[in-house]
């Protein structure tokens, strides 16, 4: 049966009528037309479709929109509203992706990270990127690209 | 690929609630916590429910920390809680090392440690830390509640103690009383998502005494009685790790799946048990690596 939730998406609130079975990541792109997470292994596997529910990183794959009723989301449109914030220009400056289907997915694991831990090590990134599958660049110029922007803010 | 199957959503905000509600609908309800196993259930077809029952809404029910003299895990407590409590790093250092190998953070942060034993699948990397720290699994079902211990609770692939209309509430581990040390050791084909190939997990106790279990080597993670037998009251040294070593086959009995053959897991299985043994009786001793430190 269809239920009318409110989720809070990028700052802006939308009410939106759902079926128990639509899953968050069907409804971000289908019903509220935000399509940065991408539609990817649909199993947990991949992290295309990882948005911030609350402030942490889920698979929007494996959340029931209804589950994420009164909550608030963020999609990489939500953080670069008035274009491409520092993590993003560093990610572009180290020209970390190619394909670019794995971006928001990563963009939004290492937000969740530098949240938490502004100056993070080598490992502490590659731990925080590890459930973003990319089929590209082998991962190493998204870690320097980091590491990178990270050590600046250290001097 | 969309969930095919249509189904009715509660969110009861009390524990009398839930367990009313999943009274009456029986095997047609099921509980969700994380989802991280559920929701991919549900697109694969592989269950049914007529009702989801989510019990993130139930007061209570996301406690974390030490009652009395043991660990109180709720339903709801997630991978990433705890990893980042403080009580569970210091003073169960195990669960912190297993809970840091499940999965990703985007799994962690939503997937639970009961949801985990629920799901019981053999490779669930909480399963063979619960047996080793021997603890119980607290229940409450339309004619009360019941604790049940963790040796009793797996009881095949994808099968635990739990009946229809019962639901877990928490789980309770133990605080061994004079000091313990661990090791976790996950075998999986990359870090991130994969599931376990092979798990194994050490509790070492002082005066030579240890607790073994292994993962993803049976229909369900196993206590190995025969090994704990051989090593109990000896002092650990090359010979008697050999003899332990030689036992492990009488105590699992692994098959070939997706993930690996039955003779990788027959090779990797005494590599794994050796240096988890190693590295629990030398952080009992004071040194050993830091938790969280991978051995395969």
């Amino acid at each position: 049966m269809k239920k009318t939730i409110r989720l809070n998406v990028n700052g802006e609130e939308w009410d939106v009528d759902v079926e128990p079975s639509d899953t968050l990541l069907e409804v971000l792109r289908g019903k509220i037309g935000i399509k940065s997470p991408k539609v990817g292994c649909e199993r947990g596997d991949c992290g295309s479709c990882t948005v911030l529910l609350d402030g942490k990183s889920v698979r929007s794959c494996l959340v029931l929109a209804i589950e994420a009723d009164g909550r608030g989301i963020i999609t990489v449109e939500g953080l670069s509203k008035d274009g491409p914030n520092e993590l993003q220009r560093a990610f572009i400056e180290h020209n970390a992706f190619q394909c670019g289907f794995c971006a928001p997915g990563v963009v939004l694991a290492v937000s969740e990270l530098l949240a938490k831990r502004p100056h993070p090590s080598r490992d502490d990134v590659k731990e925080a990127i590890s459930g973003n599958l990319c089929r590209c660049t082998g991962y190493e110029p998204i870690i320097d690209a980091v590491i990178d922007l990270t050590a600046k803010g250290e001097e | 690929m969309p969930i095919a199957h249509e189904f009715e959503y509660v969110k009861p905000t009390t524990l009398d609630e839930a367990v009313r509600v999943l009274a009456e609908c029986g095997d047609g309800a099921r509980v969700l916590a994380g989802g991280t196993d559920l929701v991919g259930w549900l697109r694969d077809d592989l269950v049914a429910p007529d009702l989801l029952v989510d019990i993130k809404g139930i007061e209570g029910l996301g406690e974390l920390g030490l009652e009395g003299n043991a660990l109180t895990v709720g339903a709801c407590v997630t991978f990433t809680d705890l990893i980042e409590s403080e009580t569970v790093r210091i003073d169960f250092p195990l669960v912190y090392e297993m809970a840091r190998t499940v999965a990703s953070v985007g799994i962690r942060n939503r997937a639970t440690m009961v949801g985990n034993i629920c799901s019981a699948v053999p490779c669930c990397d909480s399963g063979p830390v619960l047996l080793v720290y021997e603890a119980v699994i607290l229940v409450k079902g339309p004619s009360g509640g019941r604790a049940i211990p963790a040796t009793e609770w797996f009881v095949g692939n994808k099968t635990t103690a739990l009946e229809v209309g019962e639901i877990v509430t928490r789980i309770a581990i133990p605080l061994p009383e004079d000091g313990h040390a661990g090791a976790y050791v996950k075998l999986g084909r990359y870090r991130g998502e994969d599931l376990a190939q092979a798990s194994v997990a050490i509790l070492a106790l002082p005066r030579d005494r240890y607790r073994v279990a292994f993962g993803a080597v049976a229909a369900t993670p196993v206590r190995a009685p025969k090994i704990e037998a051989l090593l109990s009251w000896k002092s650990l040294g090359d010979s008697l790790i050999e003899k332990a070593k030689r036992l492990i086959r009488q105590e699992t009995s692994p098959i070939s799946d997706v993930r690996a053959s039955k003779e990788y897991r027959e090779h990797m299985l005494p590599v794994m048990f050796e240096r988890g043994l190693r590295a629990a009786a030398a952080r009992l001793a004071g040194s050993g690596p830091e938790y969280g430190t991978r051995f395969v």
